[in-house]
């Protein structure tokens, strides 16, 4: 019989190494369908590593993979710790990415050094704006805000791929539903001609140091806490929860709309419908596997992000599907919660021996 | 609950009529040098108990004394690291009861009736007797056999209730006759009541008294579980006390006294509350025919008005689920009165917000402390400015300021004595008359004009208990009104300079403390005392 007794505190080292073993105990378990497919499970690893930190080149590519996956963790980071979870960050990411296009496509000539912040406050306005929605549903109706999150990412899609094909496409692009190229000035900078990594990056990893700041030295942050973990208290302590819930709603919003601002202005140049592999749903696994803290959010992006990188690099090299990166994390994922379940709890097993089996036993 | 209500005794614990059982009548039940450790904690030391036929043993302790482990050892949910348990079988020979196992508890005939009930309320009654034992889908025959013998069992024990109906129909004290029937039904010879008269009015409590001796006089073997020292002398043959895990003493119910018992179980001489004269002011709290609509029974009012001066302690008694909770949220600026009128200082409230009150002089220690009282997972220092965070002293522009609100968190451990490892404690390591002593030092930190009480001293040990209570009497001594929501008269009749009783909503004067007796705040608890007489029955419908 399995027993389970709570734990009462955990040391800080432990939340520390737990996602760390959590991701070496995944890629333990990504090694079986490795072997299953005939390969050498630590040579596709020290490729994957290879592909994802081997040189200049191969170590941009993780951090541009990983500057929306900081955005994204971020957003989700926030939005969880005020227990409003927030499914919906894929749809923000795009809506962001729209108000970037709308923004920075030539509509507003300026230069640069208002181009670029208008360009960022218009993304993150869109994004702000498309959570804002299902979180006042949620504080004044109680509906149930992942239903209507995660539902309203299929509808701005297919909103982002209507526009892609009317009132935002390119007249130039000979047919193909992608937007109006961002202009120059609105473009953020390249950090090295040879590599494709951007300022996003900056960009990300300041947003990273003011949620954390935000979180830990302001009253919105202590609102936002409380009312994330015990909504009765903070409303009994005169704490707004609807206020604390829209807050958190816009600062998630906000942050994957300039996650989309980072892909699009940083990146590519224009929006197309299958710009985002995914950055949104990432971010959740992101957000999870850094405990939700806004500093651990770029580890753990970093991580995702070279396990994207280095297994497409990897499958090439080995001809294993790069859908192994997906079950990586995924692992990973299942593995820290795993983790953060034995860090709560002290699982015991008592032996069955011990107690007569005449009466029945139970499990 | 009529048929009980009709004997006249004046003050309450007055139903020794327990006859003392033959002191060499068989043992049903033996715990031998039972121990049982948590880590450091010492949960049970060396406990011996031994349980006679016919006897009504009474387990005292405060709260964290090892009451509940020992039982939970007892029912097999928890293993004990020494010592052995016995029970009579059928012979009424000994036998060693295998730990660990639930099922061999049952099999031995022991029966629990846990303090929070464990019905299905969309089973009936004897649905609910049965779940758990039997199969419920029986045919019609094995089904009126079983009926039968739970009939049976009822007009043995005197506990009688109607078994057809759904049990969310039921008022709390048919609930409780159902689990005591549901305990009893396999054949039981031991019944463990884990803090039976929590819920009950006392002249439910005084009825339960009368079954349990009765069941007693019919040979079965009591283990009564409480913290009220005037139950235990109602209720027993026999009173252990524990003490952080031991047993610091066995008496019998007729030789003891209060004081005697009470200083037994905290160790030292436990200091009487004494009020004093109350110089009594303007009034503070006005709640003029306010009603309050809500879909929830106890949050409904109807007609309220009640006014609370400086200087005094207004007891609000009542059996929980009767409209406190309104009451709590209306002091408390979470909701606004459907109709009538609140005046708090002689101003009328007209919007909710609890800042908005709380700028206004009101403090609320809250019912419940977990839900309500402390987010449990964030720190001292946090809980502590919580209900300040636009207050200049903590923050300037929507930046914490850390220092300041560290050394208050400081200070105020101190001046409350909060035990705690410091201001970056997480709060819910924290044990429940420390979490109180966290909750009073932010509710009196800045002298309020009225303090809303709900319950607070429940669930604590006498210390902290003593120590609530002294810090409610300053304050009022200081010139606030106080407002004290609470269930246990003996509370109520030591703060409170006036009662008044809640009941369906509805709010009765009974008058000055001083002046009335329990049993006339019993009889208005149980909604007897206005021409409602049967409104708690038609109210659960």
């Amino acid at each position: 019989m399995i027993r389970l007794e709570s734990r009462n505190s955990s040391s800080h080292w432990l939340a520390v190494l737990a996602p760390v073993a959590a991701a070496l105990f995944a890629m333990l378990l990504a090694a079986i369908p490795l072997m299953a497919a005939g390969q050498n499970p630590i040579t596709a690893y020290g490729l994957m590593f290879k592909g994802a930190f081997g040189g200049m080149f191969a170590f941009t590519e993780t951090l541009t993979r990983a500057t929306p996956l900081i955005l994204t963790g971020l957003a989700a980071a926030v939005a969880f710790r005020a227990k409003l979870w927030n499914i919906g960050l894929e749809g923000q990411f795009y809506l962001g990415a729209v108000g970037a296009v709308i923004v920075g496509s030539g509509s507003i000539d300026a230069p640069a050094a208002v181009l670029i912040p208008m360009t960022m406050a218009g993304g993150a306005l869109f994004g702000a704006l498309a959570m804002l929605g299902p979180a006042w549903l949620k504080t004044r109706y109680q509906t149930d805000e992942v239903v209507t999150t995660l539902l309203l990412n299929f509808v701005i899609l297919l909103l982002v791929q209507m526009l892609l094909e009317g009132a935002l496409k390119d007249p130039m692009a000979l047919g193909w539903p992608q937007s109006a190229p961002i202009v120059d000035n609105a473009l953020l900078p390249a950090l090295s001609a040879k590599y494709r990594l951007h300022t996003g990056l900056y960009i990300a990893l300041c947003a990273s140091l003011l949620v954390f700041a935000l979180m830990r030295y302001t009253t919105f942050g202590f609102a936002l806490r409380a009312v994330g973990e015990n909504p009765s208290a903070a409303r009994h302590a005169g704490i707004s929860v609807s206020a604390a819930t829209l807050g958190a709603a816009a600062l998630s919003g906000a942050l994957a709309g300039l996650a989309g601002v980072g892909e699009v202005a940083g990146l590519k140049g224009y929006l197309t419908a299958d710009i985002s592999p995914g950055f949104g749903y990432a971010g959740i696994v992101v957000a999870m596997l850094a405990g939700l803290s806004p500093l651990g959010v770029v580890m753990a992006a970093v991580f995702v992000a070279a396990v994207f990188v280095g297994a497409d690099s990897m499958s090439r090299a080995l001809s294993v599907s790069s859908y192994l990166a997906d079950l990586m994390v995924a692992l990973a994922l299942l593995c820290v919660l795993i983790g953060g379940f034995l860090m709560r709890f002290k699982v015991t097993w008592v032996s069955n021996s011990r107690r007569t089996s005449s009466t029945g036993a139970e499990v | 609950m009529s048929d009980h209500n009709k004997n006249n005794t004046s003050e309450l614990p007055a139903t020794k009529t327990q006859s003392t059982p033959p002191a060499e009548a068989p043992v049903l039940l033996e715990l031998r040098n039972i121990g049982k450790r948590f880590g450091e904690t010492i949960a049970n030391e060396c406990i011996d108990l031994t349980l006679r036929k016919g006897e009504v043993v009474a387990l005292l302790g405060e709260n964290g004394a090892g009451k509940t482990t020992l039982m939970s050892i007892l029912f097999g949910h928890y293993v004990a690291d020494q010592g052995s348990i016995h029970t009579a079988d059928a012979n009424g020979v000994l036998q060693p009861l295998p730990p660990g196992n639930p099922q061999a508890a049952l099999a031995a005939r022991i029966g629990m009736v846990h303090q929070h009930f464990t019905l299905a309320e969309n089973l009936s009654g004897f649905e609910n007797i049965l779940l758990g034992s039997e199969k419920l889908w029986l045919p019609a025959r094995g089904r009126a056999a079983l009926r039968a013998r739970v009939e049976a069992q009822m007009a043995e024990s005197g506990l009688h209730v109607s078994l057809d109906e759904r049990v969310s129909n039921l008022t709390v004290g048919e609930r409780q006759r159902i689990e005591i029937l549901k305990a009893l039904a396999h054949n039981t010879q031991v019944l463990v009541l884990d803090e039976p008269t929590a819920v009950l009015t006392p002249q439910e409590a005084e009825g339960l008294y009368k079954t349990v001796a009765l069941l007693a006089s019919r040979g079965l073997a009591v283990i009564f579980i409480s913290h009220k020292l005037h139950e235990v002398l109602a209720a027993s043959h026999r009173i252990v006390v524990l003490r952080r895990g031991r047993l610091v003493g066995e008496l019998t119910t007729a030789n003891a006294s209060k004081d005697q018992i009470a200083e037994m179980m905290v160790g030292h001489e436990v200091p009487r509350t004494e009020r004093g004269e109350a110089t009594v002011g303007e009034p503070v709290l006005q709640l003029l025919d306010v009603s309050l609509e809500s879909s929830q029974q106890r949050q409904r009012l109807q007609h309220v008005t009640l006014t609370v001066r400086r200087g005094e302690v207004v007891g609000v008694a009542g059996v929980s689920g009767n409209g406190q909770a309104g009451l709590a949220d209306l002091i408390s600026g979470l909701a606004l009165p459907s109709s009538g009128k609140l005046l708090i200082d002689g101003e009328e409230v007209q919007r909710t917000g609890p800042r908005h009150l709380m700028a206004r002089g009101v403090a609320r220690i809250p019912e419940d402390r977990h839900h309500q009282g402390v987010v449990a997972s964030m720190n001292i220092r946090e809980n502590l400015m919580i209900e300040s965070l636009d207050d200049a002293r903590f923050q300037r522009f929507g930046v914490i300021k850390a220092a300041a609100s560290r050394s208050h968190a400081i200070e105020q451990i101190d001046a409350y004595d909060v035990r705690c490892e410091g201001p970056d404690a997480v709060v819910g390591q924290l044990s429940g008359g420390n979490m109180q002593k966290l909750i009073l030092a932010r509710a009196l930190d800045q002298e309020p004009l009225l303090i809303l009480a709900s319950q607070p001293a429940r669930g604590l040990d006498i210390g902290a208990q003593t120590d609530v209570y002294r810090r409610l009497l300053e304050a009022r001594k200081r010139g606030a009104g106080v407002v004290l929501i609470s269930e246990d008269l003996d509370e109520l009749f030591t703060l409170s300079d006036r009662i008044v009783v809640l009941h369906d909503g509805e709010l009765t004067e009974a008058g000055a403390s001083d002046e009335i007796d329990r049993r006339e705040v019993g009889l208005l608890m149980a909604g007897q005392g206005s021409n409602h007489q049967q409104s708690t029955q038609e109210s659960a419908l």
